[in-house]
């Protein structure tokens, strides 16, 4: 493990050149859930294409014989995958490990991970993106939406922190 | 003029992009320290920061870039994707979200990144995500009416703040600036180890002055879109750039003719377009030619485009305007489609008795007003469609 990581406002010049570049070259922002979503939506699809085909919501996301994995926020993420792998790889970060502070049990950790994804990936449906799709690239463009849920997820992460502090100090 | 997408990057060559800038964006984030899901939650302990150092920093880097390139004219943001607020569906994603970030302790792209150097808890959360997306799926009969209620459009954070873009970013920049400079002591408290005791102190200091000067100069930027409006507008500008007048004899006769040189431009609102306009007409609202919408179509020097409107002097405006985005080649219609109609459209039958020249006139406008007719008539039900689409986005599309 090398703790070393990179200066925060120069990280966060850095991603925000990235975004700026994004916006400016492909008219949207970056996102994350969406690709998860289309993964979601693809898997129902192919698994049980009758169960998609009459609910509402898998309707919407199918493009017209196009597969829903060929979809920009799916590569976009796949790129997300590769880089941190890079920045893992030249930072000697790579480790196969569960990180959890050493008084919380593994399975604690595990079930901790699995349903703090699951709420995430809910209400990122709900929010129409999470902190990058929702809260980042909204900001970018000034969107209320983006603000609005920006302000929503931190506000609602101080509010309960004090619950789940065993969780993690 | 941005964003490239759709008009010069094909849809495969935007798939690439997409990979290359998410190549960046994740190993960004991961250089960052994101994908540690116990950098991530110090956050809501005190103990660390970076998360809001990293965020907002990217957040008003990128913001105020858009605010600049939009202001001189490089980014067209009615092309951009602006996420669409619906205003309760955002608050209750987001109060979910937040559990879901101090439980889980990560958030979908930094989840992402942890999986990808191998941090197990990353790949649960991922799986974890996916699962709750699922439920979303099968639930959505029963909550879409919370997911579409509160519709506020592609509503911009100022507008119902009621200042301008400009004056928010420095608002923005304030808070954050101010946030950076309370967190660190919070931080130094908390954890007397954490590293923001290694960044000297005088580069943020520096940096801070920078970003909000930034903040000033965003702030003082006229609206680029409004000064443009008001100059076409103002009559000493008017006066010392004249625009052509053709008067609707001369437009009539190239209107017969159905001259290809001529392109009437309608800058009426729709309604009034779609009762009756010009043969041949295009409907255009004069704010839509500072976008990319009417580029091309106005962009074609070899055409005489001939503005107007009811009267001469809305027309004028609009001619104005479209000199000033540096279009060639712009007229107007002498006396609007008033007196075209006046003129032309209700011409009566000539009278006995007219000079020669006076009869010749009366002849012309007769043949005019029945051969227009017709072709008003064949021409009508034509919708003009926008040249440029926005660009499709967001996570939640």
């Amino acid at each position: 493990m090398n703790p070393k990581y990179m200066n925060p406002y120069l990280a966060g010049f850095l991603l925000g050149l990235v975004l700026l570049a994004t916006v400016f070259v492909t008219g949207r922002g970056l996102g994350a859930s969406g690709a998860l979503k289309s993964v979601v939506t693809s898997t129902v699809w192919a698994v049980a294409p009758q169960h998609a085909a009459a609910g509402a919501f898998y309707q919407g996301s199918h493009p017209q014989g196009e597969s829903p994995l060929k979809e920009w926020l799916v590569f976009e993420v796949a790129g997300v995958l590769l880089g941190a792998f890079l920045s893992g790889v030249i930072s000697r970060r790579l480790t196969f490990s569960l990180e959890r502070p050493p008084h919380v049990k593994s399975w604690a950790r595990v079930m901790g991970a699995f349903f703090g994804g699951a709420l995430f990936g809910l209400g990122s449906q709900f929010g129409r993106g999470c902190t990058s799709g929702a809260a980042l690239s909204g900001m970018a463009v000034l969107s209320a939406g983006g603000f609005i849920t920006m302000l929503a997820i931190f506000g609602s992460a101080y509010a309960v922190a004090y619950f789940f502090r065993k969780l993690w100090i | 003029m941005g964003p490239l997408v759709p008009d010069l990057i094909s849809n495969e060559l935007n798939l690439i992009l997409a990979f290359l800038f998410g190549i960046a964006f994740g190993f960004v984030l991961e250089q960052a320290g994101f994908s540690s899901s116990r950098r991530l939650t110090g956050l809501f302990y005190g103990t660390d920061f970076t998360v809001l150092r990293v965020f907002f920093t990217a957040g008003v880097t990128a913001m105020s870039g858009v605010l600049l390139l939009s202001h001189f004219g490089l980014l067209d943001m009615e092309i951009v994707y602006i996420n669409p607020t619906f205003l309760q569906s955002a608050i209750l994603g987001g109060v979910i979200m937040g559990l879901g970030f101090v439980i889980g302790g990560y958030c979908p792209g930094t989840s992402v990144c942890g999986a990808a150097v191998g941090k197990i808890d990353g790949m649960i959360f991922v799986l974890g995500g996916l699962v709750g997306i699922f439920s979303f799926g099968e639930a959505y009969p029963w909550v879409s009416h919370i997911y579409t209620a509160g519709s506020y459009g592609d509503l911009i954070v100022s507008q119902p703040l009621g200042i301008t873009q400009g004056q928010f970013a420095l608002l923005l920049i304030a808070v954050a600036v101010g946030a950076f400079a309370i967190t660190t002591r919070i931080e130094k408290r908390a954890n007397p180890v954490s590293e923001s005791f290694r960044f000297p102190a005088r580069i943020h200091r520096w940096a801070a002055c920078g970003v909000l000067v930034l903040g000033v100069i965003l702030a003082l930027l006229p609206d680029r879109k409004a000064s443009l409006l008001a100059k076409a507008a103002d009559p000493a500008w008017q006066r010392t750039h004249p625009i052509q007048r053709i008067s609707s004899d001369e437009l009539a006769f190239h209107l017969m003719d159905r001259d290809p040189h001529v392109l009437p431009i309608d800058i009426r609102d729709a309604a009034a377009f779609a009762k009756m306009s010009l043969p041949d007409a295009i409907n255009v609202q004069p704010a839509a030619m500072l976008g990319k919408e009417w580029r091309d179509t106005l962009g074609q020097d070899s055409k005489l485009k001939v503005f107007f409107a009811r009267d001469e002097a809305g027309a004028i405006r609009a001619a104005g305007l479209a000199a000033l985005l540096g279009y060639q080649n712009i007229a107007v219609l002498k006396g609007g489609f008033d007196e075209f109609s006046r003129t032309i459209l209700q011409a009566p039958q000539p009278a006995e008795g007219l000079t020669q020249t006076a009869d010749a006139t009366a002849r012309f406008r007769a043949r005019a007003a029945s051969q227009i007719a017709v072709l008003i008539k064949q021409g009508s039900g034509v919708k003009t469609e926008r040249k440029v689409k926005k660009v499709q986005g967001g996570c939640g599309s």
